[in-house]
């Protein structure tokens, strides 16, 4: 192992960009080198499957009889609810991911870097709004086998995938914060849980709130998952739409601008 | 406006850090001449490794300056990260990429082209022994390739500034020799280091300077040499049967600076001054008078000593 010293190597230099420029590039340069983890080990992507295919054959064939939704058949209320479920529960590998990140020293070293404020944070976001397009697809493939019908075009259906992913992205700047604050990956799992259950179960993801008791259907219908299930149904089932779009976006595109500035503050200086 | 003469690569003055109750550094001062090597010593929680953190830019220092290449490391995080590489003992490298797409994403991220990165990705791979492993992922490297993997995305943008943080804990002999060998090469290349550790020997082969710091408090400070004189030197290590041997030992040799350990009153230290034959010295003298010495040994300063004395002395 030799480090040559007597001939001087030409200095290579950083090339000249726009600090927005490099703010993108460096962005890409993280969100690759997350998305190269993902594939080579795919067990995490597998695994953020297992659990909402479970979900489906769970409420599809052991609850669903049981569950009454006027004027539907459950296997379409149910989906659009399975795809909110599936967003926001893989979110949690955002925070894991980070922990470890951190945990791992990466962080320390990328701050030591030039690279541009908020690249390591957005990268990782970013990233995980591509693995929650891959998810939905899939799911919404599970969906088809067990006989999910969309009443409205593929124009709709997109838009309601969009939906899904800006939500996902406003709840990944959400587990960002997370990841950064504890210690590993276990307990990034941990403290996810208690975060993420009152709002997926007390929701309209599985049934309709107004079978809960007043005070929880109140909530059920007024929280962020519940409202971002309603405007992806709308899209996927038919029914007014810009409404519930409206609603679902502005709740995603708020969350995103309170939290992400939190999250790169977070990031620069722990 | 400069903290000290000119000429230094890095300078660090008065830099006071707490986290809550604890002072992890309080009124820490040193400086690091250009194209020398700093060993800032000290035992666990000594304040080190924040030390390199505020370095870093990572962590904001609650009083005191400190600059890298002229720049300060608050009001200009950004020219300071563009100077500095850092290694450490986690050997930050991404498991999941290969040695070769880690280098690259450290060049692009200290926004070389793609060309350049690349290029100097694979100068730094063949410099460390790793080309064979380049499209390995890191995951499967050994403590030591990781390690080397570790300093060479520190070198990545030819920083003249490289901070080291216990860069050889926990590697094998082997590997520690191996990375010296690098680290020597590096500064021979006119690069400034600050390397942090426990082990005096690395500090003693390595350094040019050394700062011990204790309880966030520098305790010492000066060349190998000057250190190790202040510690001390080796000692003849003798025990005896019982208390009053013991005894009787210390004045037969009352001329040679004998010690009686506080906690062992079987046990006397003789310094080994004047080489091996100070030994002969004194077993021929114990054997004249009598006196019957159960075990010897010699005993050189270790680090432990070091912190022992100077922690003694300071307070």
């Amino acid at each position: 192992m030799t480090l040559p010293t007597a001939e001087p190597r030409a200095r290579i230099r950083p090339v000249a960009h726009s600090s927005i420029g490099w703010a993108v590039r460096d962005t890409l340069a993280m969100a690759r080198r997350n998305l190269t983890g993902m594939v080579r080990v795919p067990t995490v992507l597998v695994f953020s499957l297992v659990q909402p295919v479970i979900f489906v054959f769970m409420f599809r064939y052991v609850f669903g009889g049981a569950i009454k939704i006027p004027g539907r058949d459950y296997v379409d209320f149910l989906m659009p609810g399975i795809f909110v479920q599936t967003v926001t529960f893989g979110a949690i590998n955002t925070a894991i991911g980070l922990a470890e990140d951190k945990g791992k020293g990466l962080l320390e070293r990328l701050r030591s870097l030039p690279m541009s404020r908020g690249a390591a944070m957005g990268g990782r976001v970013l990233a995980d709004t591509v693995r929650n397009i891959v998810i939905i697809t899939v799911m919404l493939l599970v969906g088809f086998l067990v006989g999910f019908d969309t009443g409205t075009n593929v124009a709709m259906v997109l838009l309601g995938m969009a939906v899904l992913v800006f939500f996902g992205t406003a709840l990944a700047w959400l587990f960002v914060i997370v990841g950064l604050t504890v210690a590993n990956g276990e307990a990034a799992q941990a403290a996810a849980f208690p975060l993420l259950a009152p709002l997926t179960f007390a929701s309209s993801l599985f049934v309709d709130p107004s079978s809960m008791p007043d005070w929880l259907g109140w909530w059920a219908e007024r929280q962020p998952v519940s409202i971002t299930a309603e405007a992806v149904r709308a899209c996927m089932l038919g029914g007014p739409t810009a409404g519930p779009v409206t609603s679902a976006l502005l709740w995603a595109g708020g969350l995103s601008l309170v939290l992400a500035p939190i999250a790169i503050r977070r990031a620069r200086r722990l | 406006m400069s903290l000290g003469h000119q000429g230094a690569a890095i300078r660090v003055a008065g830099i006071v850090k707490h986290f809550g109750d604890v002072r992890a550094l309080d009124g820490v001062s040193f400086e690091v001449a250009t194209g020398t090597v700093l060993g800032l010593l000290g035992p666990n929680g000594a304040g080190k490794t924040t030390a390199v953190r505020v370095l870093n830019t990572v962590l904001l220092p609650d009083a005191g300056r400190a600059e890298i290449a002229g720049f300060d490391v608050v009001d200009s995080p950004l020219e300071v990260r563009r100077r500095i590489g850092l290694a450490g003992q986690y050997a930050a490298v991404d498991e999941h990429l290969t040695g070769r797409e880690n280098l690259r994403l450290i060049g692009r991220l200290s926004h070389l082209s793609r060309h350049d990165a690349a290029a100097r990705a694979d100068e730094l791979l063949a410099d460390f022994a790793l080309t064979d492993a380049a499209d390995r992922m890191a995951k499967t490297y050994s403590g030591g390739m990781r390690r080397r993997l570790d300093l060479a995305a520190a070198l990545v943008a030819h920083p003249p500034v490289v901070l080291l943080d216990e860069p050889t804990t926990g590697l094998d002999p082997a590997s520690r020799l191996d990375l010296w060998t690098v680290i020597e090469q590096l500064v021979a290349d006119g690069t400034t280091v600050l390397l942090t550790t426990q082990y005096l020997e690395e500090a003693d082969r390595l350094a040019d300077r050394i700062v011990v710091i204790d309880h966030g408090h520098v305790v010492a400070e000066g060349t190998p040499n000057e250190l190790k004189r202040r510690i001390g030197e080796t000692t003849i290590h003798l025990t005896f049967a019982d208390a009053a041997v013991a005894e009787r030992a210390v004045t037969v040799l009352d001329d040679l600076s004998v010690t009686r350990p506080v906690a062992d009153p079987l046990s006397i230290n003789v310094p080994l001054l004047g080489g091996p034959a100070r030994v002969r010295d004194v077993l021929n003298r114990l054997g004249d008078a009598g006196v019957e010495a159960r075990n010897i040994d010699l005993h050189a300063p270790t680090l432990d000593d070091v912190f022992l004395a100077l922690t003694r002395s300071g307070s």
